[in-house]
C-alpha cells in the first residue's frame, strides 16, 4: 500500500527541480551559459554543487548498503572517494580551470590543438560518463519501488525523462542549482538520521520503533544418525538435504509447509537454524519461506545485534548513546552482530536461494576483511590495493566533476570551491558509517537488495523521514545524472561536432546539438539502468573510477608535469587506458558471474583493473612521447601556466 | 548570494609556487593513504587496536584521513592565497 506523505514529498521535490530548470532556461541560450553556467557561479554554491555531483546514488545508497552488510569494508569506499579530492585540489583544479573552457578535452588539448586528442578525449568522456550513469540509473529503480510502488524500470524511465528535461532546458545552470539544493538537503537530513539513531541507542531486538515486531529466528536441536539429520521436535519431518560449499541445508516439513534450515555442529551437538528462502519453480511461480510469494508474504527485513558489549536480552538495551559510544559498542570484541549471507542451489526442478545468518564479533565488523579479502591470497590483497588506488586517482579524472571547474569565475574560486566540497563530502562520509551500521543493527536490511538500507533505516524512524530521505536520494540520482549527461553532451557537441569535425556553424547550433546529445545519452542510460538491475551501485561506481583513472588521469598529470609529453603520447595513453580497463573488467570474475558463468574460469583473476590499467596508461604516454616528436604547432602552443 | 563576474584569467605569477606546494602536499597525503592501505593488507588485525574513546585504529585512521584532507586543503588554500596577494602587491609596486 502506497502512503500519501512520501508521494507528496517526492512530487514536491521533483516539481522544485523542474521549476529551477524552467526558471534558468533563459540563461542557457549561449553555449557558455549552457555548458558552463556562464562561469559565474559563486565558489560556495559551486562547492556544495560539487558535493551534490559527487554524493551520488553510489555514495548514499551503495556505501550505506555495503556497510550494512559488510561493516567497515563499505566505509573504505568513503575513505577512497574522499581521498581522491586531494588529487583534484593539489594537482588538477587550478591548471584545469586555466586551460579549459567547457570540457575536460579543452584542457587536455590546450597545449597541442590535436584532432586526435579531441576525438579520443571526447570518447573517453562518453565512456566514463556511461559507466558512471549505469549505477545512478540502477539506484533510481531501487528507490522507486518502495516509494511509489512502481516496478524498477519505471523508476529508471522516470529519472531519464526528468533529467533530460533538466538538461535540455537550462544545461549547467539548472544542474548546478539542483546539485546545490540536493547536496544541502542530503547532508542536513543525514545528520537528522544519525542524531535520532544515536538517541534511540542500540538493542538486541530492534522493532523499528514498534512498527514491525522483532522476528526471532528459531533453532531446533537435532541428532545426526549416520549422516541423516533427525530434529528433536517430532512435528518436523526431514524431506530433503543439500550440501553447498561446506554448508549443509536441511529441508523440513511441518503442517504441509516445507522450509530450508541450516545445520550446524557445535559443542552442544547438532542444531538446525531457521533461514529465509526464495524458491522458483519450473513454471516461474515463486515461493517465499514455503508459501506463495505475495505482498503479504515477503522476506523479512533483517540485521541485529545479538550481544552488546557482553550483554544480551533486555539488559543489553543501551538507551541514548553518543556517536563515539555508538561505534565503540558495535566494535566491542564481546558484541555479536547477526549478519546474513546467501547460498544458491538447485533442488529437483526448483531454484533455491537460502538466506542464512551468522554471528560476527564486533571487532571483525569494525575492521577490513568481511568483504575484501585482506587476509586472503596475495592476489586478493592486490585486488584490494587496486580498488583503493582507483578510488584515490579516479575522482580527479571524472568528466562531470572536471567540468564543474568551468562554472566558477577564476582559478582561485575553483580552489575554494574544492575545499568547500572536501568539507561537505568528508562530513557526509563520516555520517555514512553511522547510517550503514545503524541499518546493520536495526533490522532494516532487505536481503535481495542492500542498496535500500539507508532509506529503510530512515523508515524505522517514521514515514516522514523515510519520505524525505527517499525523495532526497531520488534527487541525488537526478542531480548526478544531470551532471553526467551535461558532460556527455559537451563531449558530443563541443568536442566532437564543433572542435573535431567543425560542423557546428553557430553558438545557437552548438546549444541545440548539446540538447539533442543529452536526449540520446539519457535514452541510452535508461536502457542500461534497466539491464543492470540488482547490482550493488557502489561496486559499479568503483569500476567507473577505474576506467576514469586509467583513461584520463595519466594524460592530465603528464601534460601538466612532463614537458616532453606529446599529443600522440596523450592519444595513445587514453586509448590504452580505456581499452585495458574495460577489457580487464569484461574478463573479470565479477562479470563472469553476471554472464552466468563460473567466476573461477575468468581469465583475469582481478575484480578491480586499476592496478594494471593505470600504470599501463602511464607507461604508454611515456613510451609514445619519447618515440614521437612534438610538432611545430605543439612547440608554439601556449604553456600550461599562462 | 552575489556572484562574481566571470573573468578572463591572465598569467599567474604564483603558478610555480602553487604547483610545487601542490605536489609536496599531494605526496604527503599519498604516503599517509598508502600507509593505511599497507596496514590493511599486511596486518589487518592491527586495525582492531583500541586507540581513542573505545574507537579502534580502523575508525580513527579512517576519520583521520578525512580530517587531514580538510586541514591540508585549508592550509594549501591559505598559502596559495597569501602568495597570490604578495606577488600581486609586488607586481603593482
Amino acid at each position: 500500500m502506497i502512503e500519501i506523505l512520501p508521494v507528496v514529498i517526492f512530487v514536491s521535490i521533483v516539481a522544485l527541480v523542474l521549476l529551477i530548470s524552467f526558471y534558468f532556461a533563459a540563461k542557457a541560450k549561449s553555449s557558455s551559459g549552457y555548458y558552463a553556467a556562464g562561469g559565474r557561479i559563486h565558489w560556495g554554491i559551486n562547492g556544495i554543487a560539487f558535493a551534490g555531483d559527487y554524493l551520488s546514488a553510489a555514495s548514499f545508497l551503495g556505501i550505506c548498503g555495503l556497510i550494512a552488510t559488510a561493516g567497515y569494508d563499505g566505509f573504505l569506499y568513503s575513505i577512497g572517494y574522499l581521498a581522491g579530492w586531494i588529487v583534484a585540489l593539489f594537482i588538477v583544479a587550478e591548471p584545469l580551470k586555466r586551460l579549459g573552457r567547457y570540457t575536460f578535452t579543452d584542457a587536455l588539448d590546450a597545449k597541442f590543438n590535436s584532432k586526435a586528442i579531441k576525438l579520443v578525449a571526447a570518447i573517453s568522456t562518453l565512456v566514463v560518463s556511461l559507466c558512471y550513469l549505469i549505477p545512478q540509473m540502477v539506484g533510481a529503480g531501487v528507490l522507486i519501488t518502495p516509494l511509489l510502488g512502481f516496478p524498477h524500470y519505471v523508476g529508471v524511465i522516470l529519472v531519464g525523462a526528468i533529467v533530460i528535461t533538466i538538461v535540455a532546458t537550462a544545461g549547467m545552470t539548472s544542474t548546478t542549482y539542483v546539485q546545490f539544493i540536493k547536496g544541502t538537503l542530503l547532508i542536513v537530513f543525514s545528520i537528522v538520521v544519525v542524531v535520532v539513531l544515536c538517541l534511540r541507542g542500540l538493542t538486541t531486538t530492534p522493532d523499528q520503533g514498534g512498527a514491525v515486531p522483532f522476528k526471532d529466528f528459531k533453532t531446533l536441536a537435532a541428532a545426526d544418525a549416520s549422516g541423516a539429520v533427525i530434529p528433536s521436535d517430532p512435528s518436523y519431518k526431514v524431506v530433503g538435504q543439500k550440501d553447498v560449499k561446506k554448508l549443509r541445508f536441511v529441508k523440513l516439513e511441518k503442517d504441509g509447509r516445507a522450509t530450508w534450515w541450516k545445520a550446524e555442529s557445535g559443542a552442544s551437538g547438532l542444531s538446525l537454524h531457521e533461514t529465509q528462502e526464495t524458491v522458483t519453480a519450473k513454471d516461474g511461480s515463486k515461493y517465499i519461506n514455503g508459501a506463495p510469494a505475495s505482498s503479504a508474504n515477503k522476506l523479512a527485513l533483517v540485521g541485529n545485534l545479538e550481544v552488546i558489549a557482553g550483554k544480551a536480552g533486555v539488559e543489553a538495551r543501551t538507551g541514548p548513546v553518543g556517536p563515539f559510544k555508538f561505534l565503540a559498542l558495535i566494535g566491542d570484541p564481546t558484541s555479536q552482530v547477526r549478519r546474513w549471507k546467501e547460498a544458491k542451489f538447485v533442488d529437483g526442478s526448483t531454484k533455491v536461494t537460502v538466506y542464512y545468518s551468522e554471528l560476527t564479533p564486533g571487532n571483525r565488523i569494525m575492521r577490513p576483511g568481511l568483504s575484501f579479502k585482506v587476509e586472503g591470497t596475495p592476489l586478493e590483497r592486490i585486488d584490494f590495493i587496486s580498488l583503493m588506488v582507483a578510488l584515490f586517482l579516479g575522482t580527479a579524472a571524472l568528466p562531470h566533476i572536471l567540468i564543474r571547474y568551468y562554472t566558477v569565475p577564476s582559478p582561485a574560486a575553483a580552489r575554494k570551491s574544492t575545499i568547500v566540497a572536501i568539507a561537505a563530502i568528508g562530513f557526509f562520509y563520516v555520517l555514512t558509517l553511522f547510517m550503514g551500521l545503524g541499518a546493520m543493527t536495526s533490522g532494516v536490511i532487505n536481503l535481495t537488495d542492500n542498496n535500500m538500507s539507508a532509506p529503510l533505516l530512515a523508515r524505522s524512524f517514521g514515514t516522514f523521514l523515510f519520505a524525505m530521505i527517499s525523495a532526497i536520494a531520488f534527487a541525488t540520482v537526478l542531480g548526478t545524472v544531470s551532471g553526467l549527461i551535461i558532460a556527455a553532451s559537451g563531449a558530443v557537441a563541443h568536442d566532437l561536432m564543433d572542435r573535431f569535425a567543425g560542423i557546428i556553424k553557430s553558438d545557437k547550433e552548438k546549444v541545440r546539438a548539446g540538447k539533442v546529445a543529452a536526449f540520446v545519452v539519457g535514452f541510452i542510460a535508461i536502457i542500461l539502468g534497466i539491464l543492470f538491475k540488482g547490482v550493488n551501485v557502489s561496486f559499479l561506481v568503483g569500476l567507473a573510477f577505474a576506467v576514469a583513472a586509467s583513461a584520463n588521469l595519466p594524460s592530465i598529470v603528464m601534460m601538466l608535469f612532463w614537458k616532453r609529453t606529446t599529443s600522440k603520447g596523450i592519444t595513445a595513453s587514453i586509448i590504452v587506458g580505456i581499452v585495458s580497463s574495460i577489457g580487464l573488467i569484461l574478463l573479470s570474475p565479477t562479470m563472469f558471474e553476471l554472464y552466468g558463468l563460473d567466476p573461477a574460469l575468468a581469465p583475469v583473476p582481478l575484480k578491480n583493473p586499476g592496478i594494471i590499467s593505470i600504470p599501463l596508461s602511464f607507461l604508454t604516454i611515456i613510451a609514445v612521447s619519447l618515440l614521437t616528436k612534438r610538432d611545430m604547432a605543439e612547440e608554439h602552443a601556449r604553456p600550461v601556466q599562462s | 548570494m552575489l556572484h562574481e563576474v566571470a573573468i578572463d584569467t591572465g598569467p599567474d605569477p604564483a603558478f610555480v609556487f602553487k604547483k610545487k606546494l601542490g605536489v609536496i602536499m599531494f605526496t604527503i597525503y599519498a604516503v599517509i593513504y598508502a600507509a593505511f592501505i599497507a596496514i590493511n593488507v599486511i596486518k589487518p588485525v592491527l586495525m582492531e587496536t583500541a586507540i581513542f574513546a573505545g574507537l579502534n585504529l580502523a575508525v580513527v585512521y579512517g576519520f583521520g584521513l578525512i580530517l587531514v584532507a580538510l586541514v591540508m586543503a585549508l592550509f594549501y588554500s591559505t598559502a596559495c592565497g597569501k602568495r597570490e596577494r604578495l606577488l600581486e602587491a609586488q607586481g603593482k609596486a
